[in-house]
């Protein structure tokens, strides 16, 4: 018996995307070819790519398909950058926020160290905000420095949902990406209501396969490519379309836009029901994702005198799958750069788990976690304390 | 048992590990993160530590079927063994970096989380065996005498002897790796590592210089006569003979060696062969592997100051403090610093830090 509760990670993919995959996967064709089996797997694409469109809020045009999110943000992040200072030298500026994913943060770190950039992070308050008004405070002094803004629509660790519609007021001129891959499919995510200059979605978050994402670019924009090759997608990304792939992320993305006010308030009740369970259980705890706007099934909790790499294992070994948040690919824990970002120590953070609850979780689930919970922070404290001593 | 792994990523840890889940044991995979060694982890504004080693870790656990975590030791792999291992260099002794982290990080600091985690012990890929016997656990030579590694396990005390397990022991390393490889993992022919894992260069004289600086002392002969200079004096090893650059011949014309190093005034003195014999030796830090030995009592026994070096007959005795031994036959060279195994024929009696020899 296993419980999975870290579906901001990856979700399980949806039946419908199953089957439209498998069905893709038996056509022949590259979807470039001119020919017959070209052309129906085209066709199958751009119908794929169009409902796509259509539930962002974009024309078909302004999707481009990459291999994942990071690719995504990184086309973003350097593609607008590298157009900025081609246009004009001085801005060199790219904002972005104390919490961002690392697929955001990284790229930018390494256009600093190996192309001079300068990083702006606009600092989150207590509550997972980011400081508008610093933003604004920004833009007014150096507002002719700055290539691009990029603000995650929601946080992946805590939920709370960015007001990117005041960004992008603020912001004015300036280009504003936004990674939209936690939020799409979950909540309202409108590209053109909120006159964003890209955005960021990927498929494993809905109910897609892995493997497939797209940035959102406004028309008639150009970005310098990271990937030269056939300019299969307006000369921005290059490289054979993921065919199955792109048409099971639509399927996902249709079923998930169609379920998606029922989706949300059946995860809310449950993320609720483990907040109110968690507190009966671990008086001592602090819910850290206590505020709203959020996405539905966010729950992120400091469990005060515990190391959170020791409550995974022991969570693990009764079958309970969640995360620390943020774990590099090597798996070790570090504290949080989200929760310290809102003002926790490390301390703080590295005694915090994130659970994130998705549609396919049950009540008896959670009753599950939750009756197993004191034991497992009893025995991490346990630890905790002993390695202090020594 | 509940038991922990330490899997390095090398074929040795693996086959324990799936030995102890043939046993029957709960077995969980653990891979160390000891991020002192720039060249083996990677040390990017997260603090990972990864690449191949942790990788082949991880898919050996998953080709074994068992769960898989990465324990940051980091600090106290610093604080325990580097730091130690440049204090003892900086004090003119020689150290055994490999008998210092199984004393103070694989079974302690990671023997003491694996239990306070509901775990009963720490499973490695060491070779050597534990036989339960009427006085106790007790610890002896793995049947391979190539890859025996009781020497470096000789740091352990009854309590950390109780927690640890050691499936290869009585296995030869060629027969490991042919049971790795049908069992289907693929850091079977992984070459051994040799070199000290912090130091990736093998450069030990290189790292310490860089880290303890390179002032110019004098070389010298038993009498004090001035014969050259160095830029080091801990880069340099008791019974060395090479690579001393003297330019004054002895007066016999016979090949000279590093008798003593001598910290405080970062002196080396130099003297022919018979001068570094040594007959007697006295460790401290006494650990005992078993039952105590009834002390100011005389035992014969074989003592053995290398990882790999041979047994050396002798008798030994201690006071609680401090083991002495008195060997058969003189042994050329030996630094304060290194450890001093005793053996009562293949079983690990105890051990001790050379502290003085005669």
């Amino acid at each position: 018996m296993t419980i999975y509760l870290d579906h901001a990670a990856t979700a399980p993919i949806n039946e419908v995307a199953i089957d439209a995959i498998t069905k893709a996967m038996r056509n022949l064709g590259n979807a470039s070819s001119v020919h017959n089996h070209g052309r129906a797997i085209r066709k199958d694409v751009e119908d794929a790519r169009h409902a796509l469109s259509e539930l962002v809020g974009a024309s078909a045009s302004e999707v481009i398909f990459t291999g994942s999110g990071t690719e995504a943000n990184n086309l973003a992040i350097k593609g607008f950058y590298w157009k900025a200072i081609a246009a004009n030298p001085k801005r060199k500026v790219i904002v972005t926020s104390a919490f961002e994913h690392h697929a955001i943060l990284d790229p930018i770190q390494w256009l600093v160290e190996h192309e001079s950039a300068e990083q702006v992070l606009v600092p989150i308050n207590h509550s997972g905000f980011i400081d508008l008004d610093f933003l604004k405070d920004l833009i007014a002094n150096r507002g002719s420095e700055i290539a691009l803004i990029s603000v995650m629509h929601s946080n992946n660790e805590l939920g709370t949902l960015q007001p990117i519609a005041e960004v992008v007021k603020l912001a004015g001129q300036i280009p504003v990406h936004t990674d939209a891959v936690q939020s799409f499919g979950k909540v309202d995510f409108d590209f053109a209501k909120l006159d964003l200059t890209a955005a960021t979605i990927s498929a494993h978050k809905v109910g897609g396969p892995l493997g497939i994402a797209a940035l959102i670019l406004k028309r008639g924009l150009d970005l310098v490519p990271i990937l030269h090759g056939g300019g299969q997608e307006r000369e921005i990304r290059s490289g054979t379309l993921n065919a199955p792939a792109i048409i099971g992320f639509s399927a996902a993305a249709i079923y998930a836009l169609e379920n998606r006010t029922l989706n949300f308030t059946k995860v809310r009740k449950l993320r609720d029901y483990f907040i109110s369970e968690l507190k009966k259980a671990v008086p001592d705890c602090t819910i850290n994702s206590i505020s709203d706007p959020a996405l539905p099934g966010i729950v992120n909790v400091t469990f005060p005198g515990t190391e959170n790499d020791a409550m995974l294992l022991l969570l693990d070994s009764e079958g309970i799958s969640c995360s620390a948040g943020s774990a590099c690919s090597a798996g070790v824990p570090r504290p949080s750069h989200v929760l310290v970002a809102m003002g926790l120590t490390e301390e703080q953070a590295d005694a915090s788990l994130r659970i994130s609850i998705g549609v396919t979780n049950t009540q008896s689930e959670i009753d599950q976690v939750i009756s197993v919970l004191p034991s497992v922070i009893q025995r991490a404290r346990k630890a905790l304390d002993v390695s202090r001593l020594a | 048992m509940k038991l922990i792994a330490a899997m390095s990523g090398g074929v040795d840890s693996a086959v324990a590990a799936a030995r102890a889940v043939d046993a029957g044991h709960e077995v969980i995979g653990v891979h160390l993160a000891l991020s002192s060694n720039p060249q083996k982890y990677r040390s990017g504004a997260r603090g990972c530590c990864t690449i191949e080693d942790s990788h082949d870790a991880r898919r050996a656990a998953d080709v074994i079927g068992i769960p898989f975590y990465i324990w940051d030791m980091a600090q106290e792999f610093h604080e325990g063994v580097v730091e130690n291992f440049l204090a003892e260099y900086a004090g003119g002794r020689t150290p055994n970096p490999c008998l210092r982290c199984n004393e103070k990080i694989k079974f302690a600091a990671v023997l003491d989380r694996a239990k306070n985690l509901g775990f009963d012990g720490v499973i490695t890929g060491h070779y050597a065996q534990m036989q339960e016997t009427e006085l106790g656990r007790m610890m002896f030579r793995a049947v391979d005498p190539g890859k025996d590694q009781s020497y470096v396990l000789a740091v352990l005390n009854t309590d950390q002897l109780a927690g640890a397990h050691f499936p290869l022991g009585d296995t030869v390393k060629d027969d490991v790796r042919i049971e790795a490889k049908k069992r289907g993992l693929y850091v079977a022919n992984k070459p051994d590592s040799h070199d000290i894992c912090f130091v990736p260069s093998g450069d030990n004289a290189g790292w310490l210089r860089d880290r303890l600086g390179s002032e110019t002392g004098s070389i010298v002969d038993e009498s004090g006569n001035k014969l050259g200079e160095h830029n080091g004096a801990y880069t340099y090893t008791i019974g060395q003979r090479r690579g001393l650059g003297l330019t004054v011949p002895a007066s016999g014309g016979e090949p000279r060696y590093v008798l003593k190093i001598e910290p405080k005034t970062n002196t080396v003195v130099v003297g022919n062969h018979e001068a570094l014999a040594v007959n007697a030796i006295v460790g401290d830090r006494a650990i005992w592997c078993g039952p105590v030995p009834e002390s100011d009592t005389k035992y014969r026994g074989f003592a053995q100051v290398r990882a790999h070096g041979s047994p050396l007959a002798c008798t030994y005795s201690h006071d609680g403090i401090e083991i002495s031994v008195s060997l058969d036959e003189p042994l050329f060279g030996l630094a304060a610093g290194q450890g001093l195994v005793i053996y009562d024929g293949d079983r690990v009696v105890g051990s001790a830090t050379v502290s003085r020899t005669e």
